[in-house]
C-alpha cells in the first residue's frame, strides 16, 4: 500500500497533482506535504486528479479541504478529477460535492480553474 | 462440481490484534475485506465495511490517549456482519477535547461510519480506550 503523487505544471499558473493509489491515515502526509508546498510557492490554482486512487478516508478529505481552505484565503480554487463511482460517493454523503468542483477528465477541471 | 454454499452460522467470529500505528490501518482494512467477501455482502457494501473500519481504526489512533494496540472483532450473524473495535488506551486525548477536533475532521470519519453501516455504537470513556460495535445487515 502506496501513494504516489507527482506535481506537473499545466495552462497559466496552475498545477495539477497526479496521486495514485491509496490515501488515508499513513499515506495522506505525503499528499499534504505536496499541496503544501505548492501553495508554500504561491501557487493557488490546483487539478488533483484522483482518477488512479482507490480508496480515500476521511483523513485524505481532510487533506484536501485544507488544501482548499489555503488557495481560497488567496482567491484561488482546487478541482478535482474524479471518476471512481466509490470514491465520488463519499464526497456525496459527505456533502463535499457542494465545496469541491469535481469533473470526470483533466480537461473539464482545467477549464473551471479559469 | 458446484462450489458448498456457506452457511452463515458456521462463519462465526474472527479477532485481528494490531498495533495503533497508521501503517496497520490497510491490515484491518484487508482482513474486513477478506470476512466480509465470505458473506454475501456487494462489492459496494465490502468498500463501504472496509471504510468503516478504517476510520474506526484511525479513531481510536488520532483522538485516543495510550493506545497501543486495537482489537477488531468481526462476528458473522445469520442475518448481519457486527464488527467490534476498542482500543486499550486512557481516554481521549487532552488536545481533542480542547479543540473540539472531535467535531472536525475526527468528526468526519465517525460520520462515515454512521452514514455506511446499518447501526453504530461509540463510547468515549473519559478513563478508558474507545470502543465502537458497528453493524451491517446482509440483503437476503
Amino acid at each position: 500500500m502506496d501513494i504516489k503523487v507527482n506535481v506537473r505544471e499545466s495552462e497559466g499558473d496552475a498545477y495539477v497533482v497526479d496521486l495514485s493509489g491509496e490515501i488515508d491515515v499513513y499515506t495522506s502526509p505525503k499528499v499534504k506535504d505536496a499541496i503544501t508546498e505548492l501553495i508554500d510557492q504561491g501557487h493557488y490554482n490546483l487539478v488533483i486528479n484522483l482518477e488512479k486512487v482507490r480508496y480515500i478516508d476521511s483523513t485524505g478529505l481532510g487533506v484536501l479541504i485544507g488544501g482548499l481552505k489555503r488557495v481560497r484565503e488567496h482567491g484561488g480554487s482546487v478541482n478535482l478529477v474524479c471518476t471512481n463511482p466509490q470514491i465520488k460517493k463519499i464526497f456525496d454523503i459527505t456533502g463535499l460535492v457542494k465545496i469541491f468542483g469535481i469533473f470526470d477528465d483533466e480537461q473539464s477541471a482545467m477549464k473551471a480553474l479559469v | 462440481m458446484n462450489a458448498p454454499e456457506f452457511e452463515l452460522q458456521t462463519l462465526g467470529a474472527v479477532e485481528l490484534r494490531i498495533p495503533a500505528r497508521a501503517e496497520w490501518v490497510a491490515v484491518a482494512r484487508l482482513a474486513a475485506a477478506a470476512v466480509a467477501s465470505r458473506m454475501r455482502f456487494s462489492v459496494d457494501e465490502i468498500d463501504d465495511i472496509k471504510l468503516a473500519i478504517a476510520e474506526a481504526c484511525t479513531s481510536c489512533i488520532q483522538r485516543s490517549e495510550g493506545v497501543e494496540n486495537i482489537d477488531i472483532r468481526w462476528d458473522a450473524l445469520p442475518a448481519e456482519l457486527r464488527i467490534t473495535v476498542v482500543g486499550d488506551g486512557r481516554g481521549p486525548k487532552l488536545e481533542s477535547v480542547k479543540n473540539g477536533s472531535d467535531d472536525k475532521v475526527g468528526g468526519l470519519g465517525v460520520f462515515l461510519i454512521r452514514a455506511l453501516m446499518d447501526t453504530v455504537e461509540y463510547e468515549v470513556d473519559p478513563e478508558r480506550g474507545p470502543r465502537l460495535v458497528m453493524s451491517k445487515s446482509v440483503q437476503p
